[in-house]
């Protein structure tokens, strides 16, 4: 299905920094056999949101500054503690580079300008396609003082699958990291106690990845068969 | 039949290999094959507990336990009646919601996570979409009317919520008219469901794009009159517990959590609200059009489960009041966006039999438009394509944030649904609520929390 080598006639206008997820061709899902449709040729890349340039807009500029300035106090630039800043679809995302993840979220936390009290918790996103950094871990953090969320992203490679724990600045994130842990494999360093939290303590793999089959077998319903939902014809 | 010795056939006397000794079942060598016995060894060798060291005793509460609020696993270590740890166990209710989302459309989405915590199931759902409007940047498309509808039928599942959360709490710590009568009350409530959405739980109604179809005849006449009966019945209920010294005895400074702690531990809700903070996503971060409904945020200052169940019992009173503003503000009109792709084709009707397909409906394509049964055909079983991006969205369910981020990688399917339940993030404050008290007042600090284990474990 995926052809990264393809050529990419279209890239969307107004994306910089293209972030290639995938690139699909045809339109039925049919491989091996003639074209009729005449939609075998189709290349469709499909790109995420690219990195924004400062001014953000609104509030976003706000936090982006201060934490600039709480993170130079620390004598960590900015530059080198975030990789990007995505502003897509009214949210900003800090890309954070794993070192420095405690330290950022510190600054989230403590800094009175910013003062993200709660964390949503985390969750895992993996992207086989993205080389090099499968695995996204997604923060969400809410100040309540100054009525804001913002989100703070963090990626490792599937070879090397450790992101630092934030359990010590907040605690909430202690289940949210078990069950990141326990879906996507990614390893929390410094976690109290890393085990799985849903699947059994025995369990084989990791069930939110990519690479984990759904499972489920074909059903026969009146002599026809109904194949599983993960082998049915997708059009994704 | 009680048996001294076990036999095995010589095929598995072979696999263990002869002489391998099982430490649980000592065996010996004979004609017929190895037999192995099994009657187990001296008790005292085995529980001799080394010198010096003090009984522990862990108690496993569950996860088949009535007041565990269904496949809860409380680990409890005690030292007589006294809590010194708890831990909780989870994952029994674990159905893997979220991946099974990666392999349907985006509308059939819908129909999983309102199976995640199922006594709010119209809260996931609303969640759901308005993550995925929000991906299709089509919020502001949605027709008020299906805003309205939305409100009003989440502000009366907050209400069933809260009755099963008094209901199962009461029961749990005694007080069994408590359950009944709640149970009574929520019955109403789903007897609503039923008329509108076809379905007494699990109702799939709210849909990416409005809601899968308009109210039914009468069911504006049948909402007030429920809200009336309700707002009288409500408060017989819950006369029998507030200013009841038993239950006061049982809750007033029961489960402490004070707002330090809830920060700590990301809890939100009633027991965040009972620390006294007004944090509400209703009134900070209005959605659905919350802006436009005068209500108030319910605190409590005592951190206890007796606070909570005052915010329970003084919320569903604002949450009726919503719905009588929502039922004035109801205005005919569309309860879909305008734009056919994404509004869900099949047009449903709830028959005699509960949901299905609308007549009408059918014979249009099946025999008037052979576009409209194309179009039909693309649209259910591929379903509309999605940006690629991500977006989260936070709303107020009846226990607190509940929180989606869904990532599109540009296709008809989610690329990835994650569901910030607040029961998963609330349980994590058993071992800070429970600590140190009785045994019996940890059963209270469950019921506060309120946990729903569908949506824990998802």
């Amino acid at each position: 299905m995926t052809d990264m080598t393809a050529p990419l006639p279209v890239i969307p206008p107004g994306v910089t920094n293209l972030e290639l997820l995938d690139a699909r061709d045809g339109a039925f899902g049919v491989k091996g056999s003639g074209d009729t449709s005449g939609f075998g040729g189709l290349v469709d890349p499909r790109v995420m949101p690219g990195a924004s340039q400062a001014p953000f807009g609104g509030w976003f500029d706000e936090v982006a500054e201060e934490i600039e300035l709480s993170l130079a106090e620390q004598g960590l630039p900015f530059a080198s503690a975030t990789e990007k800043v995505v502003v897509d679809r009214g949210e900003i995302t800090f890309f954070v580079r794993r070192e420095h993840l405690v330290a950022f979220v510190r600054v989230l936390r403590d800094e009175p300008g910013l003062r993200f009290e709660m964390c949503s918790g985390v969750s895992g996103v993996h992207y086989p396609s993205d080389a090099g950094r499968e695995l996204h871990a997604v923060y969400h953090f809410l100040s309540i003082t100054h009525n804001r969320r913002i989100r703070v992203e963090v990626t490792a490679a599937d070879a090397d699958p450790h992101i630092p724990s934030i359990v010590a600045v907040y605690p909430t994130c202690d289940w949210h990291e078990r069950e990141t842990w326990d879906f996507f494999g990614i390893v929390f360093d410094g976690h109290p106690a890393l085990t799985r939290i849903a699947m059994p303590d025995d369990w084989p793999g990791h069930p939110q990845r990519k690479d984990y089959p759904l499972g489920g077998i074909p059903v026969e319903y009146k002599g026809a068969t109904i194949p599983p939902p993960d082998q049915r014809r997708s059009y994704n | 039949m009680s048996t001294d010795h076990v036999t095995y056939g010589s095929a598995g006397t072979e696999s263990t290999g002869p002489g391998a000794e099982d430490p649980f079942a000592p065996g010996y060598d004979t004609t017929e094959g190895r037999i192995f016995n099994v009657s187990g060894g001296d008790w005292d060798t085995i529980s001799a507990a080394p010198e010096g060291e003090k009984e522990r005793i862990v108690v496993n509460m569950g996860p088949q336990h009535p007041s565990t609020h269904g496949v809860l696993r409380l680990i409890l270590e005690l030292d007589g009646e006294t809590v010194t740890e708890a831990r909780c166990g989870i994952g029994y209710l674990h159905t893997g919601i979220e991946k099974n989302m990666e392999f349907r459309s985006w509308v059939q989405g819908v129909t999983f996570v309102t199976r995640m915590d199922y006594l709010a199931p119209l809260f996931n759902e609303t969640a759901y979409c308005l993550a995925v409007e929000k991906l299709l940047g089509i919020t502001d498309d949605i027709p008020e009317r299906a805003s309205t509808i939305r409100v009003m039928m989440m502000e009366l599942n907050r209400v069933s919520s809260h009755l099963v959360a008094l209901a199962t709490g009461g029961m749990e710590l005694g007080a069994l008219s408590a359950m009944i009568y709640g149970f009574r009350d929520r019955e109403l409530i789903l007897d609503i469901f039923e008329m509108v959405t076809g379905l007494r739980m699990n109702n799939a109604y709210i849909r990416p794009g409005g809601v899968a179809q308009d109210l039914p005849d009468g069911a504006e006449e049948k909402i007030r009159d429920t809200v009336k009966l309700l707002r009288k019945r409500l408060k017989d209920t819950t006369n029998l517990l507030v200013d009841n010294s038993i239950w006061m005895g049982r809750t007033v400074g029961i489960g402490y959590l004070d707002l330090t702690g809830c920060m700590a531990l990301g809890i939100t809700g009633p027991v965040l609200r009972s620390t006294g903070l007004p944090h509400d996503l209703r009134k900070s971060q209005p959605y659905c059009g919350y802006e436009n409904y005068d209500f108030e945020v319910v605190t409590e200052t005592t951190c206890d489960v007796y606070g909570r169940f005052l915010i329970r019992v003084n919320e569903m009173e604002q949450s009726l009041r919503i719905v009588e503003q929502a039922l004035d503000r109801l205005k005919p009109g569309p309860v879909m966006v305008a734009d056919k792709k994404i509004a869900w084709p099949s047009k449903l009707s709830v028959g005699s039999d509960g949901q299905g397909n609308s007549a009408e409906h059918i014979k249009e394509i099946m025999s008037e438009s052979m576009e409209a049964l194309i179009h039909h055909f693309k649209l259910v079983t591929e379903g509309f394509k999605v940006e690629p991006g991500q977006a989260y969205v936070a709303i107020e369910s009846p226990r607190g944030e509940l929180g989606c981020h869904v990532v599109s990688s540009g296709g008809t399917r989610p690329y990835r649904v994650h569901f910030r339940d607040p029961s998963f993030t609330n349980l994590q404050a058993v071992a800070a609520m429970g600590e140190g008290g009785q045994v019996a007042d940890i059963i209270g600090a469950v019921a506060s929390i309120d946990p729903v284990m569908g949506g824990v474990d998802r």
